[in-house]
Order: C-alpha cells, then sequence, then structure tokens
C-alpha cells in the first residue's frame, strides 16, 4: 500500500496535465516499512525523453542523486516514481516493467485523457532481479490533511 | 569515501544505504562494495562483468560514463552513487505486432496509438462458450493485451456447432485449457489469464477489478444479474448480449451516463419461463453474430472511439434478417445504479432468480436406475414426456408427449389416479412439470432424475443423446 496526502496526490496528478500531451514524471519521497509506503512529499522532474516525450519518459540520473541526497538530508527515502499515459490507461506497459529497476518501490501511473487528469494506479514492484520482476496493483490510501 | 546504495539494494548489502570503503578508483571501489557484499554483484553486473545497462554510477553529481568510468580517479570526501535508471513509457509494439497489426495501424480510428490502447487494455470475458468463443477469438487476434476467460465447464460433442473456439479432438478436455492454447496460438503477444471457477458473490469483484471492461457471455439469469451488479460496483462496462434460437439481444451496460441490466429488468421472469439454449436450442451461428458484435462493442469502448450502445437495445432476428432498436431508460430509482442504490454489494442470485426454490427440491423423483428396475418389475407406469415434438423424433421412451407449455391446457388427458412419471431432455422442464401438477391435484407423479440423457447414458448406450 502507499499512502500519500490529498496535497501531494493531486499535484502530481495535475503535474500530467500540465505536461500534457508529453508524459510527466518525477519522484516519491518518504519512509517505507515492509509493504507500507507513506510519501511525504514529491519531487517533480524534468522528461529527460526528448526524442519521444508523448510516450516515453525518462528521469536524469543527476537529478535523481541530487533529489536523493537532499531527502538524505531530511531522512527521508526514494519510495516510488510517478508518470503520466497521455491518452493510454493507468496501467503499466511493458516499456514501464521492462524499464522499472527499483523493486520494492511504488511507480504511480496517472491516465491524463485529452489534458483532464483521471484515474491513477499504483504497481509495486516485486521480485529480486530482472527475471522475476513483476508489477502487482496496489492500494493508494489518500490522507486529508494529516500533516500542515 | 562513501558509497550510497539505493533502497531496493539495500537488502543485497545488509541493509545499509551507505558503506565506506577507502579506494583509488572506481572500479576499486565497487569491486571492494562487490567483495564485501557478494550478492550486490549480479545485481550491478552482467555476465560479461559490465556494469549493468540500467545501472547509473555517479561520483559526486557526474556519471562516471562521461568521465574515465572504472578508471575515475576518487578523492576522501567523495560520494559514489549508484542509481538504477528510471523509465518507462505508455506501450511499444515490436516490429513483429507492427507487422501483425498492419491493417490496424494504418486506420485513422486506431494507428499506433489506438493499437497502443488496445494492447493495454484489459478485458474480461463471462463464459467460454457460444458468445465467448468468437469473442475470446476475436479480441486476441485484435491485439486485447490481456484478456481474462472465467469458465468452469469441460468441452462437450453438443458444443461444437457453435463454440468455434474447440474442435473434435478438445472434447473432454477442459474448456480454459483449450482456449488458452488456442488463444495463444493465435497471438503470443498476449496475456491470458484463466480462472477455472464459477463467477460468484464471493469472487466476482475481485475478478471484475482486474480489468478494464467485461463482456458478459453467461447463459443464466443468475449470473447476468451477477455480472451486472459486479459491473455497476465496480464502475466497469458491461457488454451485454443474449441469444436464443434465431434471436438475440446486445447493449452496454454499467457506463455512469446509461441503464444497466436491472433498469431494463428490475426483476428476473418466474424460474423456467424461460427456456435455456439446452432445452430450446439455438441456431449455431447466433453466438457468432451476437459474440462478434459484443467484441465490436467491447474494441470500440478500448479505443474510445464511435457511439457505444449505450442506453439502446439492439433485437436481432436472424429469421428475418431484421436489426431493431429500442431506447433504454437509465432508471433512477433502480437498485443498484439509481440515484439511491439499495444494493450495494453483491446477493445471493441462485435465490434472487428462484433457481434454487424449495419446491423444486422437494419434488418427488426416481432415478433411470430405479425406474428400469420399476418397468422391469412390470409395475403399472404411465411415462409423461414434456418436450418438445422435434426432441420426441430424436429420441424417446415411449411415453406420452405433451410439451410443458401446453401442460395447462392439456392437462384433462392425464388420469391423476396413475403413477406418472415425467421426463424431459435433462430433468429441468419435468421437475417445474411435477410441480405443476402436484399442485394441480395430481398426487402421484414424480420426475426422472437427469431425463432422457441419463437413460441414454447409463440403461441404454444404444439411444443418441442430445
Amino acid at each position: 500500500m502507499v499512502k500519500i496526502d490529498e496535497k501531494e496526490y493531486e499535484e502530481l496528478r495535475r503535474h500530467g496535465e500540465e505536461t500534457y500531451p508529453h508524459e510527466s514524471c518525477g519522484v516519491l519521497l518518504g519512509c517505507g516499512e515492509g509493504d507500507e509506503r507513506v510519501v511525504v512529499r514529491i519531487a517533480r522532474c524534468e522528461n529527460v525523453r526528448v526524442d519521444s516525450l508523448r510516450d516515453r519518459y525518462r528521469i536524469d540520473g543527476r537529478e535523481l542523486v541530487r533529489i536523493a541526497s537532499a531527502a538524505r538530508e531530511r531522512g527521508e527515502d526514494i519510495v516510488g516514481f510517478y508518470h503520466s499515459h497521455p491518452d493510454h490507461p493507468a496501467r503499466w506497459s511493458q516499456t514501464d516493467l521492462a524499464e522499472a529497476h527499483w523493486p520494492g518501490c511504488s511507480y504511480l501511473i496517472t491516465r491524463i485523457a485529452s489534458g483532464r487528469r483521471e484515474e491513477t494506479n499504483s504497481f509495486v514492484l516485486e521480485g529480486t532481479g530482472e527475471v522475476d520482476k513483476r508489477f502487482r496493483e496496489e492500494e493508494i490510501q489518500v490522507t486529508h490533511g494529516n500533516r500542515s | 569515501m562513501k558509497i550510497f546504495i539505493p533502497a531496493p539494494l539495500r537488502q543485497f548489502a545488509g541493509t545499509r544505504s551507505a558503506v565506506e570503503v577507502s579506494a583509488k578508483t572506481v572500479g576499486e571501489a565497487l569491486g571492494m562494495l562487490v567483495a564485501e557484499h557478494p550478492d550486490l554483484k549480479r545485481h550491478l553486473y552482467a555476465e560479461d562483468g559490465k556494469l549493468r545497462a540500467f545501472i547509473n554510477v555517479y561520483l559526486n553529481d557526474e556519471d562516471i560514463r562521461y568521465l574515465d568510468k572504472d578508471a575515475t580517479l576518487v578523492e576522501e570526501g567523495d560520494t559514489l552513487s549508484i542509481v538504477p535508471s528510471i523509465a518507462g513509457g505508455t506501450i511499444a509494439l515490436s516490429q513483429d505486432e507492427i507487422l501483425r497489426y498492419s491493417r490496424h495501424l494504418v486506420m485513422p480510428e486506431v494507428g499506433l496509438e489506438g493499437q497502443g490502447r488496445l494492447k493495454s487494455s484489459r478485458i474480461l470475458c463471462v463464459g467460454a462458450g457460444g458468445l465467448g468463443s468468437p469473442l475470446a477469438l476475436y479480441l486476441a487476434a485484435a491485439g486485447v493485451g490481456t484478456i481474462g476467460i472465467v469458465d468452469f465447464d469441460v468441452v462437450d460433442a453438443t458444443n461444437l456447432q457453435r463454440q468455434v473456439l474447440y474442435s473434435t479432438a478438445d472434447v473432454g478436455r477442459k474448456k480454459l485449457d483449450s482456449a488458452v492454447e488456442r488463444l495463444r496460438g493465435l497471438n503470443p503477444f498476449l496475456e491470458i489469464r484463466p480462472f477455472e471457477t464459477r463467477l460468484s458473490s464471493e469472487n466476482a469483484l475481485d475478478i471484475v477489478r482486474q480489468f478494464d471492461l467485461v463482456v458478459d457471455g453467461t447463459d443464466n439469469f443468475a449470473t447476468r444479474y451477477l455480472v451486472n451488479d459486479a459491473c455497476v460496483l465496480c464502475e466497469k462496462p458491461n457488454v451485454y448480449g443474449s441469444i436464443f434460437r434465431f434471436e438475440g439481444q446486445l447493449s452496454v451496460f454499467a457506463l455512469r451516463e446509461g441503464p444497466c441490466y436491472r433498469c431494463l429488468h428490475p426483476e428476473p421472469p418466474p424460474p423456467g419461463l424461460v427456456p435455456s439454449c439446452a432445452e430450446g436450442g439455438v441456431l449455431g451461428i447466433l453466438p457468432g453474430l451476437v459474440g462478434v458484435m459484443q467484441a465490436t462493442e467491447a474494441l470500440k469502448l478500448a479505443l474510445g472511439r464511435g457511439e457505444p450502445l449505450v442506453g439502446r437495445l439492439l433485437l436481432i432476428d436472424a429469421l428475418q434478417m431484421r436489426f431493431r432498436e429500442l431506447r433504454l431508460r437509465k432508471d433512477p430509482n433502480c437498485p443498484v445504479c439509481g440515484s439511491h442504490p439499495t444494493i450495494r454489494r453483491l446477493i445471493d442470485y441462485e435465490q434472487f432468480c428462484g433457481s434454487r426454490s424449495e419446491a423444486a427440491t422437494r419434488i418427488p423423483e426416481v432415478s433411470v436406475e430405479e425406474l428400469k428396475l420399476e418397468l422391469d418389475a412390470g409395475r403399472d407406469l404411465y411415462l409423461l414426456d414434456v418436450r418438445e415434438p422435434q426432441e420426441y423424433q430424436i429420441c424417446n421412451l415411449g411415453g406420452h408427449l405433451i410439451p410443458v407449455g401446453e401442460l395447462p391446457r392439456r392437462m384433462h388427458e392425464l388420469d391423476p389416479s396413475r403413477d406418472i412419471v415425467a421426463h424431459c431432455r435433462s430433468g429441468g422442464r419435468s421437475a417445474r412439470a411435477v410441480e405443476f401438477l402436484r399442485r394441480s391435484g395430481f398426487g402421484k407423479v414424480r420426475n426422472l432424475v437427469g431425463g432422457i440423457r441419463a437413460w441414454a447414458e447409463r440403461i441404454d448406450r444404444g439411444m443418441p443423446r442430445y
């Protein structure tokens, strides 16, 4: 399960509307224990996949290193990622699975239909490596203003 | 220097998030890391000993690929970050898939984007029978990425007249085994999810939730109401179809703006009033016609193209080859999709449809073996056959023929003082006949369990079965 406050949740969903028709992407920061990930902050990233922005995304590694290092200083960790699917269902694609290398992390996908945000689903990457990795759909628990 | 380990790899590094090493180059530092934590090696390095393509290593905030790679010199106080890449995308079609779907890809209504939608869509077929066969075949051929099939039946010879998913050699096999084999043979680029179970109030929501839309290929009222309610509760479109003899019906239910099956039929018909295809028969082509139209509606919904058959009931009369359309309205008082629903979870549908009525289980019965013994012993029995004349021609036990529908007005042909044994093909219609006759004052009437089909299977093997 992934827990996220409404504010961050709607922000990551809006991000997909802003970048439409291109894919948006970002990092979920917080803490994880067992099968529960609690998101306390999201970090918007630039989609650096310049060749095919409509149907691909990639987060720049340097940006990720900076995000991870700032998170460490706040005592947070990378617990997942989000991206949007412009005019495609909020389901993981074969490309998403092939390019997912963070087992134990949540991958949130938001469908943006004609520029409007629709459903968001979360999939946790399971398995120990490239051979047995797989996505399992998980619950998104949206909390309401538990924090300031 | 410090090496930062990303969360997914910490389980292979003694759960540590950072490891201190003292090294001169990046290569040496990484070598020390995997020497200390050997489990990490296969996650960082490919078989050929090179860093895996998706593993990025940053010295401070520079990618070592753009420095001197492994030979990059490091200093005290530097940090090394191991960062698996983060990427993805909606959909990718391989060259083989592009070739396979080329007739779709050149259509403006489909194109690469539409084909990608089909690939990422997940459609559940409830039932792999007459409707489910053409449906599953066409969905698979069209490239629907995930197809779920719910069925628990075995292929029977009587299925082959219409269930084109199966061949003669499949008789006796589980339908799901044959179906999965056939569909994978047709299109290996798909995920087929078989559910070998009867769809029930206990499992329906769990199964339906895994899909984007549901196509109802069931043949009984209890499952039809179950599929409808599950789809409304899960907010999934329900592509409905039904068939009987030369007639078919089609609609798309359970879309938020449109009606559901309960808006059309708030209550099921009394049990036995509407004959099933097993009792009444069906033209083998009819499920093909209706199933392919259901597949068309399912593909349109998956593509988000065209005008779906929402709020419209299409009536097909193949004998006249006429298609009519009825307007359907959403019932604001519908117990499941109305503005104040009373059904908020799944109920007992067998009970709702009366298919498990107490009366039906209380009627006196006789097995084919007992009947044989009684006949051989010369007991005075009156055999009543409640099937249709065309069924009587296929095989009979020499009984008096009164089709169940004519029984109320032809009851006078029967003698209430006689010992009557009623039978039909498999026992359903005769059970209703026995119930009716007992209520009408016939005290000594029993139902032949399993009907003439059981007789042909267990007593007279020379008799044709149908």
